[in-house]
């Protein structure tokens, strides 16, 4: 287990759920938060160290990847990294013609890397459970949560990202009458104009609320499977301090869930792709 | 579990990323692919408009066999036909030469046959008036016997 002394399962799984974080505490100042209620206690103005890294990290890695392929990237015929590079391209580039419409050289890239990049995030769930944290104990690092889409904050910060782009799009495209019509003037319409008076507000709390759950879908539906799925391998984890028999039974569950769990951390990061791409999209149609 | 600045870390991270991509990873790819594709069209092309070129080629050639062949058979035709008149000239000149050869001979041999009988005819004058010159024992008058010697040489 991480903890240097006896745990209970309960302290367990709080120690496993909980990010560094670095954060202004109204006693302690700028500092790391030592437990989860001084990290709860920071507000805002904190960091969760662990998450921002492992994200900012694999984002570059990503990056430096798929820019020594590019870099690299000869007319010939292409080898080895540059293949599995240019197939990436090429699926993303499928997905998003056949579901964007619009003409935005943007969308394209910003799909690559919201795949490949969820997916490497989503990738460090495989990793087991206490290899990364229990080497940074012996650094000195008490909380280490890896696996960055388990962090609302990624997660939320990415959609909130998209929610921004489709704001941004919606009133590039439509103009600001054009946003607010489609906000307000759908689906209720009315010829006589007292009637469509009427269905204005209507209109726009119904709308209002699609457009908000957006970005609150696509944030909380990656972070809850990953959530989820990483509990469960943290309670699969305890299985192996209860004796050799169900520790033996916890390794098999953990290979079986590991294995499931590849096709999940893929069909996330897929399914934020799509989602983003097709939000895009509707931002980007003009009625 | 808490909502903070991480958020708007992410945020950022993830708009840098995508213009990152854009600019160093999407463009670059995404070309090098169009040109290979384009390449890969242009090689098709030219090995479509190659295949054409060689069927047209061999259509081409076969044409030129067929017309060489038809040149060679008519050619040979001509030939032989020369080869038959020449041959028949040749045996035409032959027999009149040999015709001719035989007419000189006959010629020739008829001549001999009459120098022979005439130069016969002459001995034998000489030889009768030998003859009876040694009979008659005498010194006949030549001249008036002459006459009567060729009169005799005519008549043999």
């Amino acid at each position: 287990m991480a903890g240097d002394t006896q745990q209970t399962g309960t302290e367990y799984i709080q120690h496993h759920l909980t990010n560094l974080t670095y954060g202004q505490h109204p006693e302690n100042g700028w500092s790391f938060a030592h437990n989860a209620q001084e990290a709860a206690e920071m507000g805002f103005l904190a960091v969760n160290v662990d998450s921002l890294g492992w994200s900012f990290g694999l984002g570059v890695i990503f990056l430096l990847l798929f820019r020594w392929a590019a870099k690299r990237a000869t007319t010939g015929v292409p080898s080895g990294w540059q293949n599995f590079v240019e197939m990436m391209v090429e699926f993303v580039d499928g997905v998003v013609k056949d579901s964007f419409h619009g003409r935005n050289p943007w969308i394209a890239p910003m799909a690559l890397t919201i795949f490949v990049w969820v997916f490497l995030m989503n990738l460090m769930d495989l990793v087991p459970v206490d290899v990364i944290p229990w080497l940074m104990l012996q650094a000195g690092v008490h909380f280490q949560k890896i696996v960055p889409s388990t962090d609302p904050n990624i997660t939320l910060g990415m959609a909130l990202a998209v929610f921004g782009m489709i704001i941004y799009y919606s009133i590039k495209i439509k103009g600001v009458g054009g946003f607010l019509g489609e906000l307000t003037l759908q689906p209720f319409s009315a010829k006589n104009p007292v009637v469509q008076a009427v269905f204005i507000p209507i209109n726009l709390a119904l709308e209002l609320v699609g457009l908000l759950a957006k970005p609150f879908s696509l944030g909380l539906r990656l972070f809850g499977n990953m959530y989820a799925g990483e509990m469960i391998f943290i309670l699969i984890a305890m299985m192996y301090s209860a004796g050799w028999v169900l520790g033996t039974f916890g390794g098999a569950l953990q290979l079986g869930w590991a294995i499931f769990h590849i096709l999940i951390i893929t069909l996330q990061a897929f399914i934020f792709m799509v989602l983003t791409v097709v939000y895009l999209s509707m931002a980007h149609e003009d009625h | 579990m808490n909502i903070n600045l991480t958020l708007f870390g992410q945020l950022v991270s993830f708009l840098f990323f995508v213009w990152f991509c854009k600019k160093f990873v999407w463009t670059a790819i995404i070309n090098a692919m169009e040109e290979r594709q384009k390449k890969i069209a242009d090689g098709l092309d030219a090995a479509d408009r190659a295949s054409r070129d060689l069927e047209l080629a061999q259509e081409r050639a076969t044409e030129r066999l067929k017309e060489a062949k038809h040149e060679a058979a008519s050619i040979l035709e001509q030939a032989n036909k020369r080869a038959n008149q020449i041959v028949g000239e040749a045996k035409e000149q032959a027999r009149a030469e040999g015709d001719r050869l035989k007419a000189a001979a006959q010629a020739e041999i008829e001549q001999d046959v009459n120098r022979a009988k005439e130069e016969l005819r002459k001995k034998v004058a000489v030889l009768a008036l030998a003859g009876a010159e040694k009979i008659l024992q005498a010194n006949i008058d030549e001249s008036a016997n002459s006459a009567l010697v060729d009169k005799l040489a005519a008549e043999l």
